[in-house]
């Protein structure tokens, strides 16, 4: 498969009055074309702020990216010139957002909204650009999308207003989809309505999709890969399967067993004690150490290396040092 | 929307009985009233007063001979100048007093929203800080105190526009500068708060994902938005903006309304001040719905809203 | 899977893992609070918040400025000689000087100590204002936002009525009926001006009282006077003070407003409106101190209640924490 998108040692911080915040801390992936990749991880952990940066929208000020390279296709995203990031906005990489409450501007129909990218990227005509949105919102299962074209965002449910918000990213035909919470403000029976929709979508286009998600039940059911972040790092990271079935870090594991599963037998969920580590200052070790119940001497002061376990799983844990094998023998 | 319009109809309708059934009951209450017979040594006064009020009818009676001669518009006689009616008072002044409010009412609009955007796109930065000082100063200086300080200054020191009266445009600006600056900083400081509200909304972000240009996403996302508390509070400012003719008339020897406005009261012309409150009441109430009214123009949710807050 | 996982993970390690002594791959010492560790203090909601205030100087200025306003109001006119209406016939429109340090007026009186019987009469109309707002608007506010209902949508009726009368006008009026005394410009002023602070009041009510936590009370058969008092006061407190800090101003202006139309504090008696109007003949002869302190005083006032309502704003919005 085709490498679309190579991030690599992401880091960014934000200036607040209490000092620096370091949200994301050194991020680095890759997506292929096509393909979903689920990045999950706590409140706070940097998965918003790392698909922000994608699509250099982290506000600035307070925000600053501060290290590493964004490569997309051929282009390297960081050092881009604004003007010419604008061209990737929307055309090449688009983004859906949390609430589709507030992402729709009340005050504006939503053909308006609909067709105003398409308008802006490219040289279409108004009735061209119309024709577009109709087809756009068939494609997300609007009924009678030409009625709906002069109707205002306020006149839809939630979740026909994520499918236009899903439509209007989708109008000028991404390569990247980025869509960070899509289904956490809708009902459950719509989220999972939501979610075939994705499915379909890139059954038909072929976009390449990065899901940013607190919800593993979300990520199971439509995740190629998944990166599991925690405290502004990717702790581990592998395919759907391997993260489920064969999952390494404690605080992954911590994860699974904190939500319910049809696939396993035992009931009880089990909570992970704690919170992440305040990021002004974060701790020069493993930022799990605190919570994690197989927490080691070395944890507190060093941050684990990387091991790869499979050409597509990775892991970030001093439980992988063949030292912390003997241990675990011994006793 | 129709049923947004007569509800504000009728909320306009209660406002101006209110204030007439106030004004008239009040002037009643006044001990040693105009309307009480004796008081007039004047007989013309007092056949004027007798064939407005019909006085020798019971109170009732005379409220409502009131209501209905306030309906036609009818403001009844003076007392200080038995030749005049109010009506004829207001013909004369109201229009001077309405052209002073309209160049005011544009001048503080069109400036105050002006330095708000350029205050909030400039966010902490040295525009920012200037223009909402210039904000703060304006909200906190008297129009009567800067009235004085520009004839001082403007006028007699300086000599560069005329300190009195109403004939040219150059005679407008000094009272116009005077009257404006308090409604345009109160402009300037709404239109920055609620557009730095706007620009972090979830729509704002989406425009920017859509990679709009910067000046597109000001102009149709996020100004239109910004706008609409303004919008609401043009009303009040619009009252402010009335009554501070007032002072501005006087310091500026402007053949006002004001002017006459404030005689009455100094001369305890008891009709002409309840024909004057009345009517600017009826005008202020009225703007107040048509200002209502344009902003469930702007704002498609406005039915939505409504039925929620029921 | 076991066997094959181990062999490839060693390969993997790079050298720089080696470096690490063996001895601290031990399981670590568990300390109770480990993992309820908090890095920062937690301070608390006003705490937070006087901290922010402090950091905003102007506001912080403003709140000096109106202390001193407050002392020299009290104490002010003791530090003077002079009486509020003592007028000397010799010492007609005195410039600024060791004697009378703002000068005197047309009839001889001293400006300083005027100007602080001024300070003394706009801190009283403006504290009784926003007082008298507080009671009125929480009360009525209050009753409105957590009956709700039925009730919420008549007293709400009522307000819209009320808020499109224009108070100056109405103030005018009472006080052309009831006669200028500073009781008058008062009860004037609170006629229309609690309507504000109903608003506000009720507002806040409405989006806190379907919090978790006042639900809990309920349900535990608290008493509704309880409720209110103990759960939705305090988390009202923040926007009521602001609009209190901001009542104060509008009173100041409307009372200088009132006494420079000649409806507020009569001569001899000394408001700041009171002497600008008295001043306003002044400005072609020259005598400025006659309008510069008034003037002043009133505008450096209002400026620091503004500032300071602001910054009270800013410091008590939970939005902003952080």
């Amino acid at each position: 498969m085709e490498k679309l998108l190579e991030v690599r040692d992401l880091e960014v911080s934000f200036l607040t009055y209490g000092g620096e915040v370091q949200a994301v801390r050194g991020v680095s992936f890759d997506l292929h074309r096509g393909e979903t990749l689920a990045i999950v991880g706590e409140s706070g952990c940097g998965k918003s702020v790392t698909a922000n940066s994608i699509m250099r929208l982290i506000p600035q000020p307070p925000g600053r990216i501060t290290n590493g390279t964004i490569q997309f296709k051929d282009k390297e995203l960081i050092t881009l010139p604004e003007n010419q990031m604008r061209k990737i906005r929307g055309v090449d990489i688009s983004m859906i957002f949390q609430d589709p409450m507030t992402a729709l501007n009340p005050t504006l129909t939503v053909g308006n909204q609909l067709t105003e990218g398409l308008k802006q990227h490219t040289s279409v005509s108004a009735k061209q650009a119309k024709q577009k949105a109709v087809e756009l919102l068939d494609l997300v299962g609007i009924p009678n999308p030409e009625e709906r074209l002069s109707l205002y965002p306020h006149q839809f449910s939630g979740g026909m207003r994520q499918r236009i918000v899903i439509a209007m990213a989708l109008i000028c035909e991404p390569e990247l989809l980025i869509a960070d919470e899509p289904t956490t403000a809708l009902d459950v029976t719509i989220q999972a309505q939501i979610l075939e929709l994705f499915e379909r979508i890139q059954e038909q286009t072929g976009v390449a999709i990065i899901l940013i998600t607190h919800d593993l039940g979300v990520v199971a059911k439509i995740a190629d890969r998944i990166a599991v972040m925690y405290a502004g790092k990717i702790i581990e990271v592998g395919t759907k399967k391997e993260i489920f079935y064969q999952s390494q870090h404690p605080y992954t594991k911590g994860l699974l067993n904190s939500v319910p599963r049809l696939d396993r037998r035992e009931g009880k969920l089990i909570p992970i004690d704690g919170t992440p580590p305040d990021l002004f200052s974060p701790p020069a070790g493993c930022p799990f150490t605190a919570r994690c119940p197989k927490a080691m001497e070395v944890c507190d002061r060093v941050y684990p290396l990387e091991t790869k376990l499979s050409s597509t799983h990775e892991v970030e844990c001093w439980l992988q040092d063949e030292r912390a094998n003997k241990l675990l023998a011994s006793k | 929307m129709t049923k947004y319009i007569i509800k504000r109809f009728l909320i306009m309708i209660g406002t101006v009985l209110i204030i007439a059934t106030l004004t008239f009951f009040l002037m009643h209450a006044i001990p040693g009233s105009p309307f009480n017979e004796e008081r007039n040594s004047n007989e013309v006064v007092q056949a004027n007063l007798e064939a407005h009020y019909h006085l020798n009818e019971p109170l009732f009676i005379q409220y409502l001979i009131y209501l209905k001669s306030i309906a036609t518009l009818d403001f009844g006689p003076s007392i200080k100048h038995p030749t005049q009616t109010v009506n004829d008072l207001l013909g004369r002044g109201f229009p001077i007093s309405f052209e002073l409010g309209i160049v005011t009412i544009l001048v503080a609009v069109i400036s105050g929203i002006i330095l708000g955007v350029l205050a909030a796109l400039k966010h902490n930065g040295i525009i920012d800080y200037l223009a909402m000082t210039i904000a703060v100063l304006g909200i906190s200086i008297p129009n009567f105190v800067l009235a004085t300080l520009l004839i001082q200054k403007l006028a007699v020191d300086w000599d560069i526009f005329p300190a009195a009266t109403w004939s040219s445009p150059l005679h407008m600006v000094l009272p116009t500068l005077a009257l404006a600056t308090g409604p345009m900083a109160i402009i300037a400081r709404l239109t920055r708060s609620s557009m730095l509200e706007v620009l972090t909304q979830d729509y704002i972000k989406t425009a920017r994902a859509k990679g709009l240009m910067p000046y597109k996403i000001i102009i149709k996302h996020a100004l239109k938005n910004a706008l609409m508390p303004v919008v609401t509070i043009l009303g009040t400012l619009l009252a402010g903006i009335l009554t501070g003719t007032f002072v501005i008339e006087k310091i500026f020897a402007i053949p006002g309304m004001g002017r006459y406005f404030i005689e009455s009261i100094n001369q305890r012309d008891y009709p002409v001040i309840m024909g004057t409150t009345v009517f600017y009441s009826f005008f202020l109430v009225f703007m107040l719905f048509l200002v209502d009214i344009a902003y469930g123009l702007l704002d498609p949710r406005i039915k939505m809203h409504k039925k929620e807050g029921e | 899977m076991s066997m094959n996982h181990l062999a490839e993970k060693q390969k993997k390690h790079s050298p720089a893992g080696n470096d690490i002594p063996d001895e601290w791959f031990k399981p670590k010492e568990k300390n109770e609070n480990d993992s309820e560790k908090v890095v920062r203090p937690s301070l608390s909601y006003w705490q937070d918040a006087w901290r922010r205030l402090l950091k905003n100087k102007l506001a912080i200025g403003g709140l000096v400025f109106l202390i001193f306003l407050t002392f020299m109001a009290i104490f002010g006119p003791m530090l003077s000689p002079y009486s509020v209406s003592e007028s000397v016939r010799a010492n007609q429109n005195q410039p600024p000087s060791p004697s009378h340090w703002f000068g005197t007026d047309n009839l001889g009186r001293d400006v300083f100590t005027r100007t602080w019987y001024g300070a003394r009469i706009s801190l009283f109309v403006g504290l009784m204002a926003a007082l008298i707002d507080f009671f009125i608007g929480v009360i009525y506010g209050g009753i409105a936002g957590y009956k709700g209902g039925r009730t919420d949508n008549v007293m709400m009726r009522i307000i819209e009525i009320l808020y499109g009368l224009p108070y100056l006008l109405v103030v005018i009026l009472l006080l052309v009926v009831m006669g200028p005394s500073l009781m008058t410009i008062i009860i004037a002023l609170t006629v229309t001006g609690w309507v504000g602070m109903a608003r506000i009041v009720r507002g806040q009510v409405m989006q806190i009282k379907n919090y978790e936590f006042v639900l809990a009370s309920k349900s535990f058969g608290t008493k509704t006077s309880r409720i209110i008092r103990k759960n939705l006061l305090p988390n009202t407190m923040g926007p009521i003070i602001v609009q209190m800090t901001l009542t104060v101003p509008t009173a100041i202006f409307a009372e200088a407003f009132l006494s420079f139309l000649g409806l507020g504090i009569q001569s001899p008696y000394a408001s700041w409106g009171v002497m600008a109007n008295d001043a306003l003949g002044t400005i072609l002869s020259g005598h400025w101190w006659r309008l510069f302190f008034p003037a002043f005083f009133i505008s450096a006032t209002m400026f620091a209640f503004n500032v300071l309502g602001d910054g009270l704003q800013d410091a008590l919005d939970p939005k902003l924490r952080r």
